[in-house]
């Protein structure tokens, strides 16, 4: 088998030129749709991967085709679109500037007024709308204060393939050590043809002088379906991260499958929020994407700490349970979730809390609305195994359903296996009344407005948990999100 | 002009005609009762003044100073003056009392033309309102009506009304589940609010309340009509001999 990259990748071009008939100048820089190995190296190639890199992909994908696509549960209000596999282009560049629009007069006024609305800042709205950077004031420079500020630091914080290249002992020693490449179908997928994502180490003692944020939020646009991230906080150690953003993104991509780890030791801790606000669909459920998730964080080390907050208001459908294995001993796990399904989206969700270490805790409050003929559902895990003594949990689960349309529904499983752990677990759901808005309404507030505080004031606790001014957007994005389903 | 005008109201809730003719008139310093027993439509009456859409309006017309209320949004008869005092008030967690009032204060006042009150401007009415209903600032951190005990609910109410200084306060049986202190901490809450512009609709199930909040006009509400109206008497009477003889009355006059 031919085995050096770069002849591999001409003689890939001419027969798929061939083979396809693709020839544009643009398309090039695109894989035809399909899965098989030759993508693969490809994708690897394109990339400059070292060989074991390669193989760990290849690996990947030769149990990934033994696996099966999970039959896991949708409700109905949802027509389940199958997922052709060999109809995904699995690598393609970025987009040219000489595609993207030269300045905001040339964006939809209609998604400006989207970021207005939700409080975006004004020297990010450009570049979320895709204005080619050289025409983003600023955001370059932006970019690299950063950048200096972190270095300075000794924090590394670069795109995964970067990191592949310029790190590639870290890369090499934490890649699939917290989720193992052929952990579930998704995973493994990712693990064959994830095409980049972010790399963050945090040195020994260091604390991240900065929320890992708005940086990322300029530089994450375009990072593909298949995201792949890792994050290791060495020992006393401190980070806080922030995935996604509250701007609405279209993608034409049906599928998206990321993975996430990370790892702290001792004593360190690691503070991840997400905000996801994937395209869900119209109205009428057609379109959207259907994003499935894999999420876990590795306590490593005694009293290390992980904590998962997110906001989710996008995609048709989610499948996506943010995990802790909490391994050292005192290590805490923290899992905050507001899930928000309107129209006709589902969002499956939850996390998984393995306790392993002595006198372990985990906290678990999960905040699902559900409005139109959305369903939201709770599937957890506490897991308290034998070593484990004195580990606590604590898991509280609400539901919110607004009109009769809508479902809610809770999983939860609760492992004990040693006698000295204390788990609770509390739910309830509530139905959004017309006497609750009605009683705003008298007190001089608009529909719109009572619905938005209601609703935030169900998810107070979660939305606490968000850094500052994600919060202030996050809370702009649920009350938008149910714009629409106000009578 | 009259400050709330009622003619010939009708309102239907799932086909079924609950209110079945009101007139009513209210002058501005007035204070009107209406009695009546359960089941009578007083809640609704009440409700339908301020806009509930669970009620269909099926004849008649309701204006405030002249202007056409049936026509607006609940919020809009809020922000024009209308307030009404709930006879069950609604929880809404998470949201803390004075984030609620702050927000319902400042719609208020963008309607009426006037700057959003800042911070300082609102905590200082917030305590001064709050004294006339011997209510504790402390509550107001809590999420709206949560955990407030049945007293401290119907205090909250009022001191609500204060805060939103509107023209014509209706009261929903404000009286009902207090005791003889509450309820005169609630009525004096209330006469510090009467004033020359200002209306009251009191709805009552016991003409106790009516020593302390002295009306103008006393009216009966039987099966959604308005069967008599008259002073201060009536509540006694009524108190006296209950609301079967004039069920009798009636049926006999018909
Ligand atoms: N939303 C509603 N749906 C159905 N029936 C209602 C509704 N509201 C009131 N009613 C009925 O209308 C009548 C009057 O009720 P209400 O106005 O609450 O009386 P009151 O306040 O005088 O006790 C009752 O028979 C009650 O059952
Ligand atoms: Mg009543």
């Amino acid at each position: 088998m031919e085995t050096d990259p770069n002849t591999m990748l001409d003689q890939w071009a001419e027969d798929s030129e061939y083979k396809w008939g693709f020839v544009t100048d643009i398309e090039s820089e695109t894989v035809p749709p399909g899965l098989n190995e030759d993508v693969i190296r490809l994708i690897s190639a394109r990339k400059s991967e070292p060989e074991w890199l390669l193989e760990w992909r290849l690996d990947a994908f030769a149990k990934w085709q033994e696996m099966t696509e999970p039959p896991w549960a949708h409700w109905p209000d949802h027509d389940w679109r199958p997922i052709d596999y060999q109809a995904i282009s699995y690598f393609s560049a970025p987009k040219s500037d000489d595609d993207r629009p030269k300045s905001l007069d040339e964006v939809d006024p209609k998604l400006l007024e989207t970021y207005e609305k939700l409080g975006i800042p004004l020297e990010e709205r450009a570049a979320l709308a895709g204005v080619a950077v050289d025409a983003v004031f600023d955001s370059v420079s932006v970019a690299t204060t950063f950048r200096d500020k972190l270095a300075e630091a000794g924090v590394i914080f670069c795109s995964f393939s970067e990191a592949v290249q310029e790190h590639p002992e870290l890369v090499r020693k934490y890649l699939g050590k917290v989720v193992p490449r052929t952990d579930n179908f998704f995973a493994a997928l990712n693990a064959a043809v994830f095409t980049d994502g972010s790399f963050v180490y945090i040195p020994k003692g260091v604390r991240c002088p900065m929320e890992l944020s708005t940086y990322f939020r300029i530089n994450q646009m375009n990072t593909g379906q298949f995201e792949r991230t890792l994050i290791i906080a060495e020992e006393g150690s401190y980070v806080s991260y922030l995935e996604g953003c509250t701007a609405p993104q279209r993608d034409e991509n049906q599928l998206h499958a990321a993975v996430v780890e990370l790892i702290a030791m001792e004593d360190a801790e690691i503070k991840y929020s997400t905000i996801q606000n994937w395209y869900p669909g119209d109205e009428n459920g057609v379109g959207g994407i259907y994003n499935f998730v894999t999420k876990r964080g590795l306590c490593q080390g005694d009293r290390s700490h992980i904590s998962w907050t997110q906001v989710e208001t996008g995609s048709a459908m989610t499948w996506k349970y943010p995990s802790c294995v909490l391994k050292g001993d005192d290590s805490v796990g923290e899992f905050y979730s507001v899930a928000l399904t309107n129209n006709h989206q589902q969002a499956d969700t939850g996390t998984k809390m393995v306790h392993v270490g002595k006198r372990t805790r985990s906290n678990v409050v999960s905040k699902g609305i559900s409005a139109g003929k959305g369903h939201n559902t709770y599937r957890g895990l506490v897991k308290i195994l034998p070593g484990a003594a004195e580990a606590r949990n604590y898991t509280q689960c609400d539901s919110m359903l607004m009109g009769s349309a809508c479902g809610a529904h809770t999983f939860p499983v609760i492992e004990v296996e040693n006698p000295t752990a204390q788990v609770e677990h509390e739910a309830s759901t509530t139905k959004i009344g017309e006497d609750q808005i009605f009683y705003c309404n008298q007190r001089g507030i608009s529909s719109e407005d009572a619905v938005s505080m209601i609703v935030n004031g169900f998810c107070r606790e979660v939305l606490a948990e968000l850094p500052m001014e994600f919060a202030v957007e996050a809370r702009a994005l649920l009350a938008l999100s149910l714009e629409d389903s106000v009578g | 002009m009259s400050l709330l005008e009622i003619k010939n109201l009708h309102a239907s809730v799932d086909g079924i005609e609950i209110l079945k003719g009101i007139n009513l008139t209210i002058e501005p310093g007035q204070v009107h009762s209406i009695m009546g027993p359960n089941g009578s439509g007083k809640s609704t009456l009440a409700r339908v003044i301020s806009g509930e859409e669970t009620y269909d309006v099926t004849e008649g017309s309701v204006l405030l100073g002249g202007k056409d209320l049936l026509d607006m949004d609940p919020e809009e008869r809020a922000r024009e003056g209308i307030f009404l005092a709930f006879q069950y008030p609604v929880e809404i967690p998470g949201v803390s009392t004075k984030y609620f009032l702050r927000t319902a204060v400042n719609s208020i006042r963008a309607h009426r033309g006037l700057d959003e009150l800042d911070a300082y401007g609102f905590l200082k009415l917030v305590k001064e309102k709050a004294a006339w209903v011997e209510l504790d600032p402390a509550l107001l951190d809590r999420p709206v009506n949560e955990g407030f005990s049945g007293g401290e609910k119907k205090r909250a109410e009022i001191f609500q009304m204060a805060m939103l200084e509107p023209t014509m306060c209706i009261l929903d049986e404000t009286d009902s589940g207090l005791d003889i202190d509450a309820l005169r901490i609630v009525a004096d809450g209330v006469n510090q609010q009467r004033s020359p512009d200002r209306g009251f609709l009191v709805i009552t199930h016991y003409q106790r309340l009516l020593e302390y909040i002295v009306p103008d006009v006393v009216h009966v509400l039987l099966d959604g009509r308005i069967v008599r109206s008259g002073g201060k008497e009536i509540a006694l009477e009524l108190e006296d001999k209950g609301y079967g003889w004039l069920e009798e009355e009636v049926a006999a006059g018909a």
